[in-house]
Order: C-alpha cells, then sequence, then structure tokens
C-alpha cells in the first residue's frame, strides 16, 4: 500500500519536475533567441513610433520600431530589453530591471543608433520615463516598497543631465511652494515628470493622501503647486495644456482613474472621451491626439484619443507599451 | 496513529541531526505529512507573493498603488472563510476533505494568475488564494492536534510551524533563481509555482489520513466550546495579547525608520524573523510540553516586550536588527503553533476544527485591530511614542491574562 502511494509520488514527482524545468528552460530559450539585432533602427527616423513590445515570443520587452502611419505593420525588432523606454531628438533612456532578492533596476542612456552611452544603477521598479524634446535632460520614476509606513509603494523620482552627467537621484530635496507659501514634510513623493524645456518641467507632487501638479525649475531645485488630484502630467508639443490621470473614485474600486485635460492658463479640466480607467502617463501623437497604454489579452495595448474630450478611443496597436515617436 | 511515547527511549544519540531525526520519528506520520504539504505549498505560494510587486508593475505595467489596495482588504472575508472551513471539516470529521479543498483551491489560482492582466482579474485570483488559505488552516491545526496526543501538542505544532517556515525560506530564493535563470519571464515563475502546488496537494491526498470519531459541526455545538471555561479564557487572551501585537511590517518599518538603511534590503528583514522562527520552532514546541504550554505562550509575549523595548532603546545598528529580528522570530517560535497545542486538547475532538477556527479568527481580528490603532497612533503621536503605547497595552494585556488564565494550565 505504502509502497504504490510512493511510487505514485515519485512518478509525479518526475512529471512535474520535467514541466518546471523543461518550461524554466523555453522561457529562457525564448529570451536568448531573441530576433532582434542591434541598430534594427534610428531613434531619429521621422515617422516612426518605437515601443516595448510585449508580444509572447522571443522579441518580448524588447523595443521594437513601426512607421507612425502603418502601426500594424512588421516591426523592427532591437536586441535591447527595457521596462520602461522614451526617447527624443535622439536621445533614448530605457529602465531595466536587475533581478535579484531586492528589486533594483539600471537607467540606461542609448544613442540614436541605440548604443548605450551611459548607465546609472538604482533601487526600485521602474514605473516612468521621460527625455526633454530637445534630448538633454532625462527624468524617471520607479516604486520603492517599505519607504512610507503602512507597507505601502513610495516612489522616487529622478532628473538627469545627459550633457554633463550631473543626476538628481531624488527630487525630495526640492523646495516646495505650495499655495503660495513655503511647504514641508518628511511624507512628500513625486512621479511622473514631464519637461516643457532643458529646465522647466511638470510632474506630481504627494503629500498628506492628496496629489498636486506642480511646475519646477531644475536648476533651482524648486516646485510650485499648480492644482489639485493631478498624476502623471503630460505636457503638450505646444505646451498649453496637460493630459493626466485624474482621480475619480476611491482606489479600492480597481478603476480610481481617468484622463483628463488641463489647460495650464485656465486651469479648466476637460475630461477625454476615454470611459475605462486608465493608470498611464499619456504620450502625445501631435497636438490634438494622446496615446496611452491599456491592460489588453497579453500585456498592453496602445490606445488613442482626441486630447480635447471629443471623439472615441480607438486602438492604435496591440501587445505595445511605453510608446515614443519620431 | 503516533507513535508510542516509549518509543523516546530507544532513541538516537543526542547530536543536533539526531535530536531532529528522533523528533521527526516521534511526531505522527500524519503531522510530518501535513508539515510536508505546508512545506511544499509555501514554497509555492511565498513565489509569487515574491515577485508579485515586480510583476503587475514592471511585467505588466499597473501601478503598485491600485495594487497596494489588495493587500489588507480582504482580512474580513477569510475569517468568514476560515469559520465555515471549521465547521465543515467537523461535521462529518472531514479534515481531510476540507483542507484539501483550501489547498486545491489555492493550487488552482497559481496557472490563473498566468491569465489574469486587469486589476480586477488579479484581484479576483488573489482573493480566491486566500479564501483557500482561510478554509484549509482550521482543518490542517485540528488534524495536527488530533493526530497527536495530549503530551506532545507542542511538540507536533513546532514540527510543523518548523517545516512550514522552511518552506516560506525557499519560495523567495526559488522565484529569484527562476527569474534570473529566465531573464524575467513572469510565466516561468507561475508555472514552476503551480508544480509545486499541485505536488504539494498529491501529498495531501497520498499521506494525509483522516482521524475518525464523533461528527460534530452544528453551530450550536462549536459555538458550545466557548462555555467550556478553560476554551474561553484561552480566546479572551489570544485577543487581549493579539490587540497589544504589532503587525510585522509595522516592525520593520520600525526598524528601518531607527537605522534608515537602504530600501533594497528592506525585504530581507522578514528573512530574519523567519530564520529564528525556523529554528527555535521545534526547541520552543519540547520547552512547551515540558513547561507548561501557557507559560511558553506568555512567556513569548515577554520576547515581543523585548522587541519593542529594542525599538525604543538607544541600541543601535546590526546589533538592534539582530536582537529585535531574533526576539520577533523566537516570540512566533514560543506563540503560534503553542497557542493551538494549548487550546487543542481542551476541545473535544468533533469541535476541534470549528473552536480552533473561531480562535484563529478572534486573534487575527484583535491583530487587525492593533494595526489599525497602530497606525493611527503612528500619525498623530510618531513612531515611538505608538511603540511605547504599544508595549504599556502589552503590558496590560500580560497583566489581565494572568488573572485570566485557565487553571488547568
Amino acid at each position: 500500500m505504502i509502497k504504490t502511494r510512493l511510487t505514485v509520488l515519485l512518478t509525479a514527482i518526475i512529471v512535474l519536475a520535467v514541466i518546471a524545468t523543461g518550461y524554466t528552460l523555453h522561457a529562457a530559450g525564448r529570451q536568448d533567441s531573441g530576433g532582434g539585432r542591434s541598430g534594427a533602427f534610428d531613434l531619429r527616423t521621422p515617422g516612426q513610433l518605437v515601443f516595448r513590445d510585449t508580444e509572447m515570443g522571443p522579441n518580448k520587452d524588447h523595443l521594437a520600431a513601426v512607421p507612425a502611419r502603418d502601426p500594424g505593420g512588421a516591426r523592427a525588432v532591437s536586441d535591447i530589453a527595457c521596462a520602461r523606454f522614451y526617447a527624443a531628438a535622439g536621445t533614448g533612456v530605457c529602465l531595466r530591471n536587475r533581478p535579484g532578492l531586492t528589486p533594483s533596476y539600471d537607467a540606461v542612456v542609448l544613442d540614436a543608433s541605440l548604443h548605450e552611452t551611459h548607465r546609472y544603477p538604482g533601487t526600485g521598479i521602474p514605473s516612468r520615463v521621460r527625455v526633454s524634446a530637445g534630448g538633454r535632460m532625462a527624468a524617471w520614476t520607479v516604486f520603492v516598497s517599505g519607504d512610507s509606513y503602512g507597507g505601502a509603494f513610495s516612489t522616487r523620482t529622478s532628473i538627469l543631465d545627459t550633457r554633463t552627467g550631473h543626476l538628481i537621484s531624488s527630487l525630495e530635496d526640492f523646495s516646495i511652494t505650495k499655495d503660495g507659501s513655503s511647504y514641508r514634510s518628511p511624507d512628500v513623493n513625486y512621479w511622473g515628470v514631464t519637461f516643457a524645456d532643458d529646465d522647466r518641467f511638470y510632474a506630481t507632487l504627494a503629500t498628506k493622501g492628496k496629489t498636486y501638479l506642480v511646475q519646477g525649475e531644475v536648476g533651482a531645485h524648486r516646485v510650485r503647486t499648480l492644482h489639485e488630484n493631478v498624476e502623471c502630467p503630460s505636457l503638450s508639443p505646444d505646451g498649453t495644456r496637460v493630459v493626466y490621470k485624474k482621480k475619480v473614485k476611491p482606489v479600492s474600486s480597481g478603476s480610481p482613474w481617468r484622463l483628463y485635460a488641463l489647460s495650464l492658463k485656465t486651469m479648466q479640466e476637460t475630461p477625454l472621451a476615454e470611459p475605462r480607467n486608465v493608470d498611464d502617463q499619456a504620450v502625445w501623437l501631435n497636438d490634438s491626439t494622446v496615446v496611452y497604454a491599456l491592460p489588453g489579452d497579453f500585456g498592453t495595448d496602445l490606445w488613442t484619443v482626441p486630447a480635447d474630450g471629443t471623439g472615441a478611443p480607438r486602438e492604435l496597436v496591440g501587445k505595445a507599451l511605453a510608446p515614443a515617436f519620431s | 496513529m503516533y507513535l508510542s511515547a516509549t518509543r523516546s527511549a530507544d532513541a538516537a544519540a543526542a547530536t543536533p541531526t539526531g535530536a531532529w531525526h528522533r523528533t521527526l520519528r516521534l511526531v505522527a506520520p500524519n503531522v510530518v505529512a501535513l508539515g510536508a504539504v505546508s512545506l511544499i505549498t509555501d514554497v509555492s505560494s511565498e513565489m509569487v507573493t515574491a515577485v508579485l510587486p515586480l510583476y503587475l508593475v514592471a511585467g505588466i505595467g499597473l501601478s503598485p498603488l491600485a495594487f497596494g489596495f489588495l493587500d489588507g482588504l480582504y482580512g474580513g472575508a477569510t475569517a468568514f472563510v476560515r469559520l465555515i472551513g471549521g465547521q465543515f471539516a467537523d461535521r462529518r470529521q472531514r479534515h481531510k476533505l476540507v483542507a484539501g479543498t483550501g489547498y486545491a483551491l489555492s493550487a488552482v489560482c497559481r496557472p490563473a494568475m498566468l491569465l489574469a492582466t486587469s486589476v480586477p482579474a488579479i484581484g479576483a485570483v488573489l482573493v480566491a488564494d486566500r479564501a483557500g488559505k482561510g478554509l484549509r488552516t482550521a482543518p490542517r491545526d485540528a488534524l495536527i492536534s488530533l493526530s497527536s496526543p495530549e503530551g506532545e501538542q507542542g511538540r507536533a505544532f513546532g514540527v510543523h510551524r518548523a517545516m512550514d517556515t522552511a518552506g516560506a525560506l525557499l519560495g523567495p530564493l526559488v522565484a529569484f533563481w527562476v527569474l534570473t535563470a529566465t531573464v524575467q519571464q513572469y510565466d516561468a515563475v507561475f508555472v514552476v509555482s503551480s508544480c509545486f502546488a499541485a505536488l504539494g496537494v498529491l501529498v495531501l491526498v497520498l499521506f494525509v489520513g483522516d482521524q475518525r470519531g464523533k461528527t460534530g459541526g452544528s453551530v450550536r455545538m462549536t459555538l458550545s466550546a466557548l462555555r467550556r471555561p478553560a476554551f474561553a479564557r484561552i480566546c479572551a487572551c489570544a485577543v487581549l495579547l493579539g490587540v497589544a501585537t504589532v503587525s510585522d511590517s509595522f516592525v520593520y518599518l520600525l526598524l528601518q525608520h531607527r537605522l534608515d538603511f537602504s530600501p533594497r534590503y528592506f525585504p530581507l528583514l522578514p528573512v530574519g524573523t523567519a530564520s529564528a522562527f525556523l529554528l527555535l520552532a521545534v526547541p520552543m514546541g519540547l520547552a512547551a510540553d515540558k513547561a507548561g504550554r501557557w507559560r511558553v505562550f506568555l512567556g513569548g509575549h515577554v520576547l515581543l516586550l523585548g522587541v519593542y523595548a529594542l525599538l525604543l532603546s538607544p541600541v543601535d545598528g546590526a546589533v538592534l536588527v539582530v536582537a529585535a529580528l531574533a526576539s520577533h522570530g523566537a516570540f512566533y517560535a514560543a506563540t503560534d503553533g503553542v497557542l493551538m497545542a494549548l487550546a487543542g486538547p481542551l476541545l473535544a475532538p468533533e469541535t476541534r476544527a470549528g473552536g480552533l477556527a473561531i480562535l484563529q479568527t478572534g486573534q487575527a481580528a484583535a491583530r487587525f485591530g492593533c494595526s489599525l490603532l497602530f497606525g493611527a497612533a503612528w500619525t498623530w503621536w510618531g513612531p515611538s511614542q505608538a511603540v511605547g503605547a504599544a508595549a504599556s497595552l502589552l503590558v496590560a494585556a500580560g497583566a489581565a491574562a494572568l488573572i485570566l488564565r485557565p487553571r488547568e494550565a
């Protein structure tokens, strides 16, 4: 009796071990035999959409490029794997996870032909990355666990001058003007930087359970609040509006955020025509349309919606994340 | 079912491995089998827990702030499921069936992680996983209790908790090994985790046996357990002490607050507690059988008071981390399994699962209340004042427990 049971157990262990090992080797091989190649495309090619390919297969998580006019067309795939990516004017920044017992990452600066020029290691899980329109400044946000009380995640935002190599590893030391007066609090978090030029930027500041749109200056190390309940702002190419995620329901509802546009002149809010929950920092396709990611059947899909509240959402390309246009 | 106690006379020499071997031989085969099931299942579940934040944020692009709410809000749901599980297990003395259903439910959740890509879907999988955990805990502990003679309950629970914790320690290592080997292919982690979960269920099916006896399981019968003075007193003590037991995550945050070390080492703090728990679970269980379970249980809370004292003391650096985590793990070793060993024999076999479920649920609810109070105290007064308040509360609860303590113990 015990003999039969031991035989069954031993057989099961062998079968399960073969499945576990086989699948792990298969997954590892999927990565090794990546069809991508270096120099697959150039970041300066006009009319091109670059993104992280989330399609299951040898190219998963690699940077891929398609013509912006035909986003469903064949993908040129590179050998660069990224968790998050953004590029402007021939400068790319790729945030890559480094596996280990504690989460850490590398921020890798790429030139136009996708060659690594610098690498900045750090601690946390990559979340957002932006490059200024001129390609000089870069900013990224990572999540760090256990930094704040309650076991919640907190964020850490860094800004890099790629020309001088000067890295501000955390914005937490910037001076804050909140509603007109100086403000200090140990619980301040920043995320979602978007650049106006190589010095001025907008971002989200969170403190005491509220979020604010702030405008900041890198050189002067300061920010001031402009508007409440704004997360992950994205500045329009003409610099007059931001599209952002506004919290319209408690996070426990499972779908707290909607896309809104905010006029920086009048502070007028306009809901965009996307009824679903969006948890992304939008990217401007042109002066009137934004692109954002939504969870899809496999990884995420990219969608577009007009930035003025009209029209309807439309799928731009499936199985893609972290878009950048050139 | 269990081996006779006279076997201890011809047990092996007192070398460390000999001692461990002897301990294993001296607990019922059913307890060892349940320990193996817990070990394998914990490897599986801790693999997923360890990579979950990374997977959600880096893998599928969700914000952890959206995921954070999933983490603490389902305590109520699991408490309810736990009570149901205890009830059903008693009804027809089907502990194995109910516990097995719980393990199987959690096992099915592993491959389901591959298919869940939205917050509601992942939330649903995590809730189902926790429901499985809630369902199996009380019948499993009742089965450990029923399979062991009254004088050796502490040893049996000590062996089970040590095996359980070993699995919890191995899980993250296996997960990161798979992630490294596959260059971050999360699906491989979920597949390997599924294989461990399936193996756990199989070991349960093949090697765990039910203890036949009188059936219970009516709500009235289970509640009548609370009319036994000794059991009711233990429940009251566990709840009182639970209100003064600060949750693990707060202990780790307090340590980080005191030391200001790099957040990248933060996830290693639970490893310290678990290691001490693993090493001390069996010795504490044996001590409980010898010196009295009630004494060891209350003594464990003195160790917790020691953790609070260390957090308030001028002790600093590595000494603080090592001393605090060792005491914290020793606290668990002296209280977690020992409480079950203390309460189990006070319950009639036909109400054991239901009674233990009530005790566990009461203790969990008290600790949840403590988290809310402690969070508020931290916000209003600051961290050291909050620890001071928790320490005072613990002293008061300990004094009350001394007055309330069951006379038999």
